[in-house]
């Protein structure tokens, strides 16, 4: 993984987080909810800065961050694109939905567009069935998808 | 200040998708126009449930029903029906049978068999606002167990109604309070598991969204009666809005007094803390639940002991359900003998499904136990989508089973599940049609497995694993007759031996899809054959050219340009270009595709 420099600002606003819970090793994961908000993701230099701040091993945060699918290490893209594949879309047809983005975005889950414009990832149930199956574009909802609404979607964001 | 009319507008998740704020902003801004603001209040509540048809419009007080309203009909719908009492009668819900509009909600099918008690205040009230929870019997039974109720007289009228928890297990509520309170500790915790993670179910998003409050006062009720003066809320972090309400409703219930030091003038005192979860399926396990909660991964321990022993930071603790939680204050409003009065010899009161899939009416439903599965697909659910047939309904999400046309009489309650081989769980119901592929559902529910499984004890981590390798392959059409043998024993040694609930359940939609679909899996294995037409590698799409009538509809519809053919004459597919979408075979009007 290339060397990351995070912000100074930023790294003095995750010191206050800690502090802000006592930098208490029980809120470890209200910790990491809100560094995650503010870098967007859980690079390995925010993940060393926490734990040495709650006083516990390294290893000990990563596998928590790695427990967790909430947790991400990598940047997502700049609209990231979730796919419901919860049960209810599941029947009706949102596999297909996924590899359509797959194939136009060239991208499997869990990654990002080499212009870091798209992420694609797959979620469990949003609880929209009504609307199955169900597509997120950053917080904007798209339901009843069929394959041939994929393309279209993506160019709204192009 | 009191109004003449309320507009209540659904402000659930799912309504919220389609565009109901519009709707509730466009409405406040017209009835101002119109100076009707002092006499017409618009109300955003929780969840209807009948989200097929959202977003949903009630007007009260005359019930009548407005589905699918766009942000373009308010006006219209002001104009019409608030100003001139005409009702809009395009915008009606129109039963599928007969296409004739109903006036109003009591009319309408879905809602006949339905009894709501969890789900009583979802749609009626605005969840942001305590006085009207209050207004429909609020936080009467907190007073009622504080003032006139000693904590066993509490746990003895919960014993008494026979109510169990509703987020799988089904364990009697009364005897788990009884248990907490026993221990002698200098501190306690109540906990609300709202940690719902079973892809499809979305009840206790819905009672959150829709009637925090009720959540709130169970939770005080339940610290009453076994001794705690703490309450935590664990739930996922990607439930914004149900977050966020619950969030407004504990801010309220401390300004009334309701939360805090010495409730009631009684002495008691109980806070509620939020806790969030970070999207791990084992949480639901209450052991892996609150080591999630002390800040570690979420894995399980084995019990004893139990929490009620030795829960949250080793203190004895006592975890819920929200549904569960959500039955509590009316059980001690309404009294023990009423809620047994309701549902079967074992499993009293009602349950909440969230129905889905191929079915017309998806949406959240609240049943009596012992409704059967029949009443639910067919009446309230209104049937099979687009016609079809009806192949199997999965109920119990990941840990449950696949059931048949032969199960469609079985009265629904907690055992009768379990002796057909699925289970209530947390009351997802997915309904599947003749174009579903049940092989295909046994490897979807293990694929989610395989990603969820937290990795400690090895019949889960590697067994399921070694499941989901098998059942690729029969969809591939590479399995032999032996895989099925070896899917059932190891099927069942990952039962036997996996350390919590989850792998202990894991392998029931294996299970009872091959004995339920048993031809199915031979078809895939002698005869490299999907019957529903699902599986991709056995798959090949062909365009009959006497039925083809060269609309080219197909053609511009394919998203990889695999099909050809001149306009007016049939069409053909280059299966070299064609990914199997299934685009082609939605659009085709005349059946011309067909699928090899």
């Amino acid at each position: 993984m290339p060397e990351i420099k995070l912000p100074q600002n930023k790294v003095d606003q995750l010191l206050a987080i800690c502090k802000e819970h006592g930098n208490q090793e029980g809120e470890l994961i209200n910790i990491l909810h809100k560094a995650q908000q503010l870098f967007g993701y859980l690079p390995d230099k925010v993940q060393c800065i926490v734990a040495k701040e709650l006083g516990i091993p390294v290893s000990k945060v990563y596998g928590v961050v790695s427990f967790y699918s909430f947790f991400t290490m990598k940047p997502k893209g700049e609209h990231p694109i979730s796919v419901c594949m919860g049960t209810a879309c599941y029947v009706r047809g949102s596999e297909r939905i996924l590899d359509e983005f797959k194939r136009l975005l060239n991208i499997n889950i869990g990654e990002t567009t080499p212009d870091g414009k798209f992420s694609l990832d797959s979620l469990r149930c949003v609880g929209a069935c009504g609307l199955a199956p169900v597509v997120l574009v950053g917080e904007k909802v798209y339901g009843r998808v069929t394959p041939a609404d994929v393309e279209r979607i993506i160019k709204e964001f192009e | 200040m009191s109004y003449n009319m309320h507009i209540l507008v659904c402000g659930g998740t799912g309504c919220q998708a389609s565009s109901s704020k519009t709707i509730i902003s466009r409405m406040n801004e017209y009835l101002k126009e119109k100076n009707l603001d002092k006499e017409v209040q618009v109300i955003a509540t929780g969840c209807f449930g009948f989200c097929e048809q959202g977003p949903i419009v009630k007007i009260m007080p005359d019930n009548t029903f407005y589905t699918q309203v766009k942000p373009d009909d308010t006006e219209e719908i002001i104009n019409e029906h608030i100003i001139k009492g005409r009702k809009v009668s395009r915008l009606l819900y129109k039963e599928p049978e007969h296409h004739n509009p109903v006036s109003d909600s009591k009319h309408i099918e879905f809602y006949k068999k339905q009894l709501r008690i969890a789900l009583r205040n979802c749609g009626f009230i605005d969840p942001e606002n305590i006085e009207e929870y209050i207004a429909r019997e609020g936080y009467t039974a907190l007073a009622k167990c504080l003032t006139e109720m000693t904590p066993q007289e509490v746990i003895n009228e919960i014993k008494l109604s026979g109510l169990r928890g509703r987020g799988g297990g089904g364990f009697p509520t009364g005897l788990k309070w009884e248990f907490a309170s026993k221990y002698v500790a200098d501190q306690k915790f109540v906990v609300c598991n709202a940690d719902e993670g079973d892809p499809g179910a979305f009840m206790d998003r819905s009672i959150m969204e829709g009637d925090p409050h009720s959540i709130v006062e169970a939770m005080a009720i339940c610290g009453y009666s076994i001794g705690a003066n703490k309450g935590l809320v664990y739930i996922r972090a990607e439930y914004p809005l149900a977050i966020k309400r619950l969030r407004i409703a504990i801010k309220q219930a401390e300004d009334y007094g309701l939360l805090g030091e010495n409730i009631f003038g009684t002495g008691f005192g109980f806070t509620i803390e939020i806790r969030y979860g970070a999207g791990a399926f084992v949480c639901g396990e209450e052991t892996a639940l609150i080591h999630s909660m002390e800040g570690h991964r979420g894995e399980p321990t084995t019990k004893p002991p139990f929490p009620a022993e030795s829960g949250y930071l080793n203190k004895p603790t006592n975890v819920n359900n929200v549904e569960t939680f959500a039955n509590v204050p009316v059980i001690l409003n309404k009294g023990a003998k009423w809620f047994a009065s309701i549902g079967t010899e074992g499993s009293k009161g009602t349950k909440v499904f969230a129905l889905a899939g191929k079915i017309n009416n998806v949406g959240l439903i609240e049943v009596p136990m012992g409704t059967t599965l029949r009443e639910v697909i067919y009446e309230i659910g209104g049937g099979i989508k687009n016609g079809k047939k009806f192949k199997a309904v999965q109920t119990g999400g990941p840990s449950g089973g696949c059931l048949t046309e032969t199960h469609l009489d079985t009265p629904i309650d907690f055992d009768n599940l379990i002796k057909v081989g699925s289970m209530m769980g947390s009351g997802g119901m997915i309904v599947m049609d003749e174009s579903d592929c049940m092989v295909a559902v046994a490897k979807f529910y293990l694929d989610f497995i395989v990603e969820e499984s937290c990795g400690k004890c090895t019949p889960c981590r590697v067994g399921n694993k070694r499941l989901y390798e098998i059942l690729s392959k029969i969809t591939e059409g590479k399995g032999t007759m032996e895989d099925l043998d070896n899917l059932r024993n190891l099927s069942h040694v990952i039962k036997d031996t996996a350390l919590c609930g989850l792998g202990q359940t894991s392998p029931n939609p294996i299970l009872s899809t091959i004995d339920n679909f048993y031809d199915e899996f031979v078809a895939h294995i002698r005869d490299h054959r999907c019957p529903a037409g699902k599986c991709k590698a056995l798959l090949t799409y062909h365009i009959d050219s006497q039925l083809c009538i060269g609309c080219t509809l197909c053609a511009r519809n394919c998203p990889t340009n695999a099909i050809a053919g001149e306009r007016k004459s049939p069409h053909f597919i280059d299966t070299e270009k064609c990914i199997k979408c299934g685009t082609c075979i939605d659009k085709c009007k005349f059946n011309a595709i067909s699928i090899r």
